[in-house]
């Protein structure tokens, strides 16, 4: 796979000289945008489906074979439907505030390894890359509030700012630990620091097993999922930043929230769980190519995000806030002096 | 003209409308989020000093944080325009001579020899990380100064808790630990009653 991607890039640079280079990014960048808007999509159908079976139903099966056809629909429904921009409202401000969250959504897989050494750009600070390009979606929900001039707008923006900010730091933390654990900040070596022959024990959840917790209940946080999705809250302001929203300019926002929690299922498979690695390095396992292994620890990740959707209750304000900075930051601060500690010992096997 | 001069006069010429706007626009949000472009566009700029930890530090700090509460702020206030411009023209000679100030500055640390000899933009391989290096820095050569620092920003964090930091009488909150802690035994009694007295009982059948 490597090797065919290297001949391509050889013959490339050679017959095209300077210009292969931007063209062969490009090339990159669609083959990673093309399956995760797919991906959306599919996620989308796949979350009323699982919501559906745990809640005894059937599910969207109308349209298409099971209901496969579904999210087209959907799309096409959208794409369709009239873009109301609210005439009190800032309206330069109003359409740019969907772009500037569906923006730092997709620029933060530039640095995503799908295998060894298949990513767009391999960046020695990847992932303070990634922690700013993940800080970076909170505009779009603060801006879309602001620019609604909409009381519930305004509110769902207010609490999505003071909620973002609180779970970065805790985030931030463990993903300290992580780059203590592998000490480098590219993600393509934190992975290779998980390979060892003991499989999957040698994957940084075992020492590290409160810092993935912490980063994805932080991830479910940051992407304003349920249980922390009060940035939308429907039964307390309507739908919260988005409610003046409606057609694509709705969709890109739904766009932004499904493909920032792809990321964060990626993210926290390439961190803890070994990106492209198998869990056991014996025979049938090996075969597998490693994209497989990252997909699939993606989806089961993926799958704790809807079944947290269908299980828990919403967080009230308050509570959100508690749990943020009085028990993840503490937390993680003495997670990084445990982690630190431990690998002056000889008990550090990872 | 390369490619790379062309993107720092595009990056330069942003950061400068931007930090225009930051002052002159009307609207107080508007001005934040101008200052976000102008962080970015610094950002920009540094990258291709190849300062690639500084530039990503500072839109994670300043634009992921510190202008997410600064717009939390302004867009919670209430912000009267008029009062704004009031002292407008009464600070004006002293923000001149600031601003005088701060160009004199510029241009003698700019022009002095010492910039000159270490200006030039040194190129690094691909593998060299700029993390490692300023991390190796600090916590060697600069370790006291750095930790000076973050012990003065510790104290500037506690004084600015301890200052602002009132109690109401009137605020109610829940103790966590205690609604944790709590057994069935404290919420639910069971009681034993008695099924219908006899004398009751017998009348009917």
């Amino acid at each position: 796979m490597i090797e065919l991607l290297q001949t391509i890039q050889q013959a490339g640079q050679n017959l095209l000289g300077p210009i292969w280079m931007p063209l062969w990014t490009l090339v990159k960048i669609v083959v990673i945008v093309v399956p995760l808007m797919l991906g959306v999509a599919y996620l989308t159908l796949a979350e009323r489906w699982v919501i559906g079976w745990m809640q005894v139903r059937i599910g969207p099966n109308r349209v298409g074979p099971f209901g496969l056809l579904q999210p087209i629909a959907d799309g096409v429904k959208l794409f369709f439907k009239e873009i109301i921009i609210p005439s009190g409202s800032n309206k330069f401000l109003f359409v740019i505030a969907p772009i500037l969250s569906l923006m730092p959504a997709l620029a933060a897989w530039a640095v995503v390894p799908f295998g060894n050494g298949m990513e767009v750009a391999n960046v020695n600070a990847g992932l303070l890359y990634l922690l700013a390009m993940t800080s970076l979606g909170v505009y779009g929900v603060i801006i879309a509030g602001w620019a609604s001039n909409s009381k519930y707008a305004f509110l769902g923006a207010m609490r999505s700012a003071a909620q973002i900010v609180s779970y970065e730091i805790a985030m931030g933390f463990a993903l300290v630990c992580v780059l203590m654990a592998a000490q480098s900040m590219n993600l393509g070596d934190i992975v290779r620091g998980q390979q060892s022959g003991a499989g999957l024990f040698g994957w940084y959840f075992i020492p590290l097993f409160p810092m993935f917790v912490v980063y994805f209940i932080a991830g479910v946080a940051e992407t304003n999922r349920s249980p922390f999705d009060v940035a939308e809250g429907e039964s307390e302001i309507v739908a919260g930043f988005h409610v003046e929203y409606s057609g694509m300019a709705f969709a890109l926002f739904f766009l932004a929230e499904y493909a920032n929690m792809i990321l964060i299922a990626a993210l926290s498979s390439i961190m803890f769980l070994g990106g492209w690695l198998p869990p056991f390095n014996i025979a049938p396992f090996t075969w597998v190519p490693g994209l497989f292994w990252l997909l699939g620890k993606m989806s089961a990740m993926l799958f704790l995000f809807l079944w947290f959707r269908a299980t828990f209750p919403r967080y009230r304000y308050d509570q959100l806030m508690r749990l943020g900075w009085k028990v993840f930051i503490p937390l993680t601060l003495i997670w990084v002096v445990v982690v630190g500690v431990w690998m002056q010992t000889p008990f550090w096997l990872w | 003209m390369n490619f790379e001069t062309i993107v720092f006069y595009l990056f330069a010429a942003l950061s400068v409308f931007a930090a225009l706007r930051v002052i002159t626009s009307r609207n107080p949000v508007h001005a934040a989020l101008f200052l976000v472009l102008a962080f970015c566009s610094m950002a920009g700029i540094w990258m291709l000093l190849e300062a690639e930890f500084l530039a990503i530090t500072l839109v994670l700090v300043y634009v992921g944080a510190v202008m997410v509460l600064f717009l939390f702020v302004v867009m919670m206030l209430d912000v009267d325009l008029v009062q704004l411009r009031e002292g407008f023209w009464r600070w004006f000679p002293f923000g001149v001579v600031l601003a005088a100030g701060m160009v004199a500055e510029m241009i003698w640390v700019l022009g002095s020899r010492r910039t000159e000899e270490t200006a030039g933009a040194i190129h690094h391989a691909a593998n060299y990380s700029n993390v490692k290096e300023l991390g190796r820095l600090i916590y060697t050569d600069y370790v006291y100064p750095f930790e000076l620092a973050a012990v003065l920003l510790l104290i500037a964090i506690v004084a600015a808790i301890a200052l602002t930091h009132r109690r109401r009488k009137d605020s109610k909150s829940q103790n966590v630990a205690e609604q944790v802690e709590v057994k069935r035994a404290d919420r639910v009694r069971i009681v034993q009653i008695p099924s219908e007295p006899k004398a009751g009982a017998a009348k009917t059948e």
